[in-house]
């Protein structure tokens, strides 16, 4: 049954921004439901207008839409206010193409951008009527399935999911999807279809594995408890990208990141080792100067977008990207186009591109040399030095720009102080660079943010720095960073322990997200919203330590609740570089020549020739 | 880009059921996107931030379905009015609608300031008597002045809704409730809402739905 306009037109008008809840948006694709066999419901756990911005979720939406057996729709968490009145009015969760309550569709599948959003997940699925819990869902569909970086330790979630797809979901997404149409065809039960998908590479059935625990708390062995179950789950990785969506649905509200994107490569080779996502989207994938042009000519015609990112984890470093860009300008004077890069390296190079691609609009840059002292900047294989950084912040200045930011983190492994106090005094340097161009009108922005140990990375072994520690490291910098021409932003530390905690967590921690929810916690990534009490009494009514989880210094003999993930690269190698990076030891970008991660081993890299 | 070719077309449309949720910024942004896919020469303002030069008569209020809006669009090139509407037959998303398009003199003043009254069909779930109905219009109408109250950014400012009113009818009605038309003074000397009226009706707390069915200029 369809949630319709009436009852709609009951709530809407009292909720801020409605037409988030309306769909209808330019490239939605609204099949006929009766003419599919199985209805995917794409979910993304944040609001609409951070979901609306993620690309991955787009790509499944095009993949998907364009077989003629499947549909894909799409559902965003509601706002506290929408999700009140929905509760009120006894309006289940719905998709915005075809307004069916989610419990009408065959697979949800959610994107699980990182650990803040978990508590959404639970509130996403009462509030369309599904019991939270995997094993109380028994046969009734839908199969419940989540994709996304944060699967690459899903343990904190197994309760709630039905499976997890590991890795590049543009393969695996209709694999899925068929074993599901093949399910309903012959009527098997729910335990048949989900040992059919634990035999797909790179699903991951959690229910079918056991986890054993050491008495001190530790993991002792996760096997499983079927043959269809393998003990290690390997990333699926697709060798070469599809072409890249340009169907891109355009909404009507404003957006985080409101333009069209092409990823015009997945995949990072610096290896900083503080970076998840450098190490677990390897290996490095290119799109072609040609494949990135012809994607651009697509989405500028068929969206109608006024600006197109060219998006990458590190997109300054394409081999072509200086004549992409230049082309792009050429070709799109009129009407203009803008063009941006979200990720900058630190070199004079990537200001000429900015100069090309901000012509005189100069809205402001941003670099991230994340550390303060060259000392901490070799621990995390951040292979940037000092004069690195004054050039490239000089040739912004002499370029025009009076504003950049810079971005740090702190926490890092080893730290002290005087690594901290170096961020001063390099933020001081540049200050002060920025009035010798542009006096009173320069400004620099400095934004900090704690690091947390990400799970297959070198530093998965490494403790969440401590209150007290980061509390002396902030106010230094509060003290040190101020006046006239320069800003210092930080994110509150309370959500980076919880978000360490849930990282490296174990399925216990199941409870503790199930009780949080129950006592009120979502939206956990904003401020407003994020009570650390609600989960500080669901850790204690569980018996478990956030401390345990989030500031334990691990060992490499002990199991990892992510072990039997395979993500590529070798346990042996993120130890090694977690040795290095205590011993100030600097591995060099692998595109310079395989460092040899393991990668080449598992899934194969044309790195490693 | 030389100034002498330039054109101004002016668009009636329609904004339908679907996207009555959309404010006015987003109705804008969802227009130039539309130009934009359907090839439209534009005319864009210089400077660091390009802007699509359009303007649209008066913004409809989130929640409103209409079915005479304007904007003014200027173009580099001119277009034949016919082609542009082929154009976004296809380029416009569902819940827009070309209603008219026509040339219009470059040198008119712009179009916000040329609105002069809008009127609106309101459809109210409200099934009391239709004689009682009546004669709360009638009073209305009948009333030299109507004081009333606004808080427009934080502050009280009273006001005179009698003028506003130019007219104000009952339509019909039937089972589910009644449907007012009205016509309401816009811009310059004061602008009133259906809102307003429906409360000084008396019609409080009843589900109503508003369509702008015409721009005075
Ligand atoms: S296998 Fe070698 S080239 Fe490939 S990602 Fe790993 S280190 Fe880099």
């Amino acid at each position: 049954m369809q949630i319709s306009n009436r009852l709609l037109d009951r709530i809407l008008p009292t909720v801020t921004m409605p037409a988030r809840y309306t769909g209808g948006e330019w490239n939605s694709v609204v099949k006929d439901w009766d003419d599919v066999q199985v209805k995917l419901v794409l979910a993304y756990p944040d609001v609409y207008q951070v979901g609306m911005s993620n690309l991955g979720l787009m790509i499944l939406y095009d993949i998907v839409n364009r077989q003629p057996g499947f549909l894909a729709e799409r559902v965003y968490a509601p706002w506290v206010d929408m999700d009140a009145a929905m509760r009120r009015e006894g309006i289940p969760l719905y998709s915005l193409e075809s307004r069916h309550p989610l419990g009408e569709f065959d697979v949800l599948g959610f994107t699980l951008p990182y650990e803040l959003n978990f508590s959404n997940v639970l509130n996403m699925l009462n509030l369309a009527g599904l019991p939270v819990l995997a094993v109380e869902r028994g046969e009734d569909w839908p199969l419940v399935i989540g994709g996304g970086v944060g699967t690459v330790n899903a343990e904190p979630l197994a309760d709630f999911f039905d499976a997890f797809v590991i890795g590049d979901g543009e393969e695996v997404i209709l694999e899925i999807l068929n074993a599901c149409a093949r399910a309903k065809e012959s009527g098997a039960r729910k335990s048949e279809l989900l040992r059919a998908l634990a035999g797909i590479p790179g699903v991951y059935v959690p229910s079918l594995y056991q986890v054993a625990y050491h008495d001190d708390g530790t993991v002792a062995a996760i096997t499983p408890t079927t043959p269809e179950a393998s003990p290690r789950i390997v990333r699926r990785i697709v060798p070469q990208l599809p072409p890249p969506p340009v169907d891109l649905v355009v909404p009507y509200v404003k957006v985080i990141h409101d333009r069209g994107m092409v990823e015009i490569a997945r995949g990072c080779t610096a290896g900083c080792r503080f970076c998840q996502a450098g190490m677990v989207y390897r290996p490095l994938r290119e799109r072609s100067l040609s494949e990135v042009l012809t994607a651009v000519e697509a989405i500028v015609q068929r969206t109608g977008y006024e600006e197109i990112a060219l998006v990458s984890l590190n997109s300054a470093s394409h081999p072509q990207i200086e004549e992409m860009v230049r082309e792009l300008i050429a070709r799109y004077s009129h009407p203009p186009l803008a063009i941006s890069l979200p990720s900058l390296r630190i070199d004079t190079f990537s200001v000429r591109l900015a100069e090309l691609f901000q012509g005189r609009r100069k809205t402001g840059l941003t670099f991230a040399p994340e550390a303060g002292s060259q000392r901490l900047r070799d621990v995390i294989n951040k292979r940037v030095t000092e004069e690195d950084l004054l050039a490239t912040a000089e040739a912004a200045f002499a370029g025009g720009w009076q504003r950049i930011k810079l971005y740090f983190m702190i926490g890092l492994p080893t730290e002290t102080l005087d690594d901290v106090g170096a961020i001063v005094e390099l933020v001081r340097e540049v200050r002060a660079m920025s009035r010798r161009y542009h006096g009173r009108r320069a400004q620099v922005n400095v934004s900090v943010a704690t690091f947390i140990p990400k799970p297959h990375t070198p530093f998965q072994w490494s403790p969440l720095v401590g209150e007290d520690d980061l509390s002396a490291r902030l106010a230094l910098l509060r003290r040190g960073i101020k006046g006239r021409g320069v800003r210092l932003s930080w994110h509150a530390p309370r959500t980076s322990l919880l978000e360490a905690a849930l990282a490296r967590g174990d399925r216990r921690l199941g409870r503790v997200i199930h009780r949080a929810w129950q006592d009120g916690a979502r939206f956990d990534a904003w401020p407003e919203h994020f009570d650390w009490e609600v989960w500080q009494r669901a850790f204690a009514a569980e018996g478990l330590d956030v401390d345990w989880y989030a500031r334990r210094e691990r060992s490499f003999a002990e199991v990892l609740p992510w072990d039997h993930i395979e993500n590529g690269v070798s346990k042996s190698f993120l130890w090694d570089e977690y040795q290095r990076a205590l011993h100030g030891e600097t591995t060099p970008d692998c595109r310079l020549g395989c460092v040899g991660c393991g990668l080449a081993e598992t899934l194969g890299c044309e790195g490693a020739g | 880009m030389t100034q002498m070719n330039r054109q101004r077309l002016r668009i009636t449309f329609a904004k339908g059921e679907t996207l009555k949720y959309i404010s006015h910024l987003d109705l804008a942004r969802a227009w130039e996107r539309a130009l934009r896919r359907a090839g439209v020469p534009l005319a864009y303002s210089q400077g660091f931030n390009p802007r699509p030069k359009m303007a649209f008569a008066a913004a409809l209020p989130v929640g409103y379905t209409a079915t005479a809006e304007m904007v003014d669009i200027l173009l580099e090139k001119p277009l034949v009015p016919l082609e542009l509407a082929h154009r976004l037959a296809v380029a416009l998303p569902p819940g827009l609608q070309v209603v008219s398009i026509k040339e219009v003199d470059l040198g008119l003043p712009a179009l916000q300031s040329q609105v002069r009254a809008a009127e609106y069909r309101v459809s109210v779930a409200w099934t009391g008597d239709r004689a009682d109905l009546e004669a709360r219009i009638a009073a209305l109408l009948a009333s030299p002045t109507l004081p009333r109250e606004r808080v427009r950014k934080g502050r009280r400012r009273a006001y005179d809704l009698r003028p506003l009113v130019e007219d104000l009818k009952l339509e019909d009605g039937d089972a589910a409730g009644y449907r007012l038309w009205m016509r309401l003074h816009h811009g310059a000397g004061g602008t009133a809402r259906p809102e307003d009226v429906l409360d000084t009706l008396g019609l409080v707390d009843v589900p109503f739905s508003v369509e702008r069915t015409g721009l005075r200029v």
